[in-house]
Order: C-alpha cells, then sequence, then structure tokens
C-alpha cells in the first residue's frame, strides 16, 4: 500500500487542487441558484458543511459494520438527518436566513458533494482523516460560493455583505443576480482557473525542456 | 439469508437512531418556529395598522383575519393575510382595511419568490406606500407607464408588470372574500 499523503495534504486538496465546484465541477445547482448574495453563499457552505463534516465522521465510524449492498441508502440516511437538522435549526434561530435560502437546505440532502466524498472518501479512511477531508472540502465549497456570490452580489447590486461599495453612479447589472449572471461568472471563473492550471503546466514544460538542453549542451 | 438480515439490521438500526435524534431536534425547534412565525404577523399587523395597540384573531372565518383595536379597545378595522400565485411563486401579504373595509390603511409583503431585482421590489417601501389609503370601491387597479389619477389606482412597477398585478388581484381577491363574509353576517 502506498504511503498516505500528510494530513495538511488532505485539507489543503480541498480548497483548490481538487475544488468541489471549480476542479470537480459538484454541487452546482446550489451553487447557481443562491448566490445571488455573498451572504447567501457563505450561510449556503456553512449549511453545508456542516453536514459533510458530520456525515462524513458517522460513514467513517460505522464503515465496517455496513453491508457494501445498502451502503448508498445508509449515507443518505445518515445524510438526510443531519440536512433535517440544519434545516430545523436555521428555521428557529435564523427565520431570515432560512426564508432567503429557501427550498436549497433540505435539498442539501441530495448534493453530489456529500453523498461523492462518503463514497470516495469517508468508507475507506479513518474517521480523523475523513473529518479533515470534510473540512477541506467544506472550505473549498465556502471559498467558490463565497467568490460566486460576491462577484455577483458587487455587479449586480453594488454592495457586498450589504454594504455599499459601488459609486452611486454605478447602474447594477440585472443580469447578474438572474440565473444567467450565476452561468456566466461560474462559467468565466472556471475558464479563469483552468488558463492558470495549464499556464503553470506550460511553465514547468519549459523548465524542464531548458534544463534538459543545459545538461545536453555540457 | 445472513446477509439479508445483516442489510436489513443495519437499515433499521440507522432509521431507528436517525427518527429519535431527528424528533428530539423537532421537538426543541418547533415551538420556537411557531414563535417566529407569530412574531413575524404581529409585527406585520403593526406596520399596516399603525394606530393599532391590540389585535385579535377572529376564529369565526375560514380564513386568517384579525380586528384591529386603538389605544382605548375601539376597533380600528382588520389586518387580513393572504396569498396567491405571483410571476414566480406564491405571495403572501397583509393589508390594513378601515371598519367599512372601503379603505386601505397599508400593505406588508410576508413571503415572496419574485425575480430578484425585479419583481421582488413589489416587496420593497418604494412599491407598498402607494398602497397606503387608497380606496377600495370599486377594487385597486394597476396602471402602467403613467401617474396614478384617481384614487383606487396605483403604478404597477416597470419591467415587473406581471407581479405587481397579482399583488393587486391578491388584495382584491381577499377583499371580496371578506366583504362576502360581512354581508352574510349581516343577514344573519
Amino acid at each position: 500500500m502506498s504511503s498516505k499523503p500528510s494530513l495538511s495534504n488532505e485539507f489543503v486538496k480541498g480548497l483548490w487542487e481538487n475544488n468541489p465546484i471549480f476542479k470537480q465541477v459538484l454541487g452546482t445547482c446550489p451553487t447557481l441558484a443562491v448566490t445571488v448574495s455573498a451572504i447567501n453563499g457563505i450561510a449556503m457552505a456553512l449549511a453545508t458543511t456542516f453536514v459533510l463534516v458530520f456525515s462524513s465522521l458517522i460513514v467513517s465510524l460505522v464503515r465496517k459494520l455496513i453491508p457494501t449492498q445498502v451502503r448508498i441508502a445508509s449515507y443518505i440516511l445518515i445524510i438526510a438527518t443531519f440536512v433535517t437538522i440544519v434545516d430545523l435549526v436555521m428555521k428557529a434561530q435564523f427565520p431570515e436566513l432560512s426564508k432567503s435560502l429557501g427550498p436549497y437546505i433540505p435539498l442539501i440532502v441530495v448534493n453530489c458533494i456529500i453523498l461523492g466524498r462518503q463514497e470516495a472518501f469517508a468508507s475507506k479512511n479513518s474517521p480523523f482523516r475523513s473529518v479533515i477531508d470534510a473540512l477541506g472540502m467544506g472550505s473549498g465549497f465556502l471559498l467558490a460560493l463565497f467568490v460566486l456570490g460576491s462577484l455577483r452580489e458587487i455587479f449586480g447590486s453594488g454592495t457586498i455583505l450589504g454594504l455599499q461599495v459601488m459609486p452611486n453612479f454605478y447602474e447594477p447589472w440585472l443580469i447578474m443576480i438572474l440565473p444567467a449572471g450565476a452561468f456566466l461568472t461560474l462559467g468565466l471563473l472556471m475558464g479563469l482557473s483552468n488558463f492558470y492550471v495549464t499556464h503553470k503546466k506550460k511553465i514547468e514544460k519549459e523548465n524542464i525542456i531548458q534544463e534538459y538542453l543545459k545538461i545536453k549542451a555540457t | 439469508m445472513k446477509l439479508v438480515i445483516h442489510m436489513l439490521a443495519t437499515l433499521t438500526l440507522i432509521g431507528i437512531i436517525s427518527g429519535a435524534l431527528l424528533s428530539e431536534v423537532s421537538n426543541w425547534a418547533e415551538p420556537k418556529i411557531i414563535a417566529n412565525r407569530k412574531a413575524e404577523t404581529e409585527r406585520a399587523i403593526f406596520v399596516v395598522q399603525q394606530d393599532a395597540k391590540s389585535y385579535k384573531k377572529i376564529d369565526s372565518t375560514d380564513f386568517e383575519l384579525f380586528e384591529v383595536f386603538d389605544a382605548n379597545n375601539n376597533s380600528l378595522g382588520y389586518a387580513l393575510p393572504y396569498e396567491g400565485n405571483g410571476f414566480q411563486g406564491k405571495i403572501r401579504i397583509i393589508v390594513g382595511l378601515n371598519k367599512n373595509i372601503n379603505n386601505l390603511l397599508g400593505l406588508e409583503v410576508l413571503e415572496q419568490l419574485e425575480t430578484p431585482g425585479l419583481g421582488a421590489k413589489v416587496a420593497e417601501t418604494a412599491f407598498t406606500k402607494q398602497f397606503k389609503n387608497l380606496l377600495l370601491t370599486p377594487e385597486i387597479v394597476a396602471v402602467k407607464g403613467v401617474t396614478p389619477s384617481n384614487p383606487n389606482e396605483i403604478e404597477a412597477i416597470t419591467g415587473a408588470t406581471i407581479s405587481s398585478k397579482a399583488i393587486v388581484r391578491i388584495i382584491n381577491d381577499g377583499i371580496k372574500r371578506l366583504k362576502a363574509i360581512q354581508k352574510s353576517g349581516e343577514q344573519n
């Protein structure tokens, strides 16, 4: 068996290298739907992270007890339990936020980031490692949703987290808070991140070639 | 066979634990959720009936209706929550009405799922303040592109005519229903 990556790697990979939105393109439905403002994005990501961390912990703890044939059903049951808890707590403590996120909180049950992490990670790793992985993925999701929500809020309403940032004469672009704006912003962000990655790879390649030529010349 | 039992036992066990956990959380959250909803309605009643000091729920109707009183316990009129379909989903509003139900005292939008930036403007004060002291006879009319000239008219939001008209329709429907009940009450 190959040696396991370090714990910090397990966390960091979710932020960038394996970012659930920009790299794995999972869970795009809530991403596109709720990011009309930065605060909505943050709330959605925090709710998802909560569910992700606790589901991963439980799934990892019971991973050896669940027969493979019913593992997906068991994961969904565990996930649904935590989602319902989040939904009830939000309705009780943050009624305003719960209203603006509407039906997307119960829909976390079918968010493929969560089921994906159970199947790909938590069912094969120790509880501690699974929680670290879940936290990393959750942070990556938070990062993506915050960036997306902020951009759409800045251009769509001229504010960020409710504070005015654009000058008064700025006419908000309505399209940014409409569904089309979500697709445009996400597309551009993904394009940018892919461009950065290919650019980096190209430079690395050229460096190797240069070094090779240098060695050959001597 | 052993496997089948194992599978059944696993799912049953998870189900039982999950159910027990959720009923605990629900027991804790349910009263808070009801209190939140009540506080919201209460706040809205005092927004649409600004002179109000107390209110009483009327139980004899088959829809929600509140009678509103001033400091000396004189009846000021009614607060009527009502809902109907908007452009994208349900809209829930509450209106304040005077005693004779011929004058609208105020409007507050409680819930709406209209397009952000367009239809959602129906919940903003710029739109709702038009409904203050609006004449209800024969009924409210939304006009487009011109300044309202009659005391029963309001101006629809540009680019959100459907949402504006939906609000007007919901109010008119609710008032029609209230008037019908009042009429039948007088006959009794």
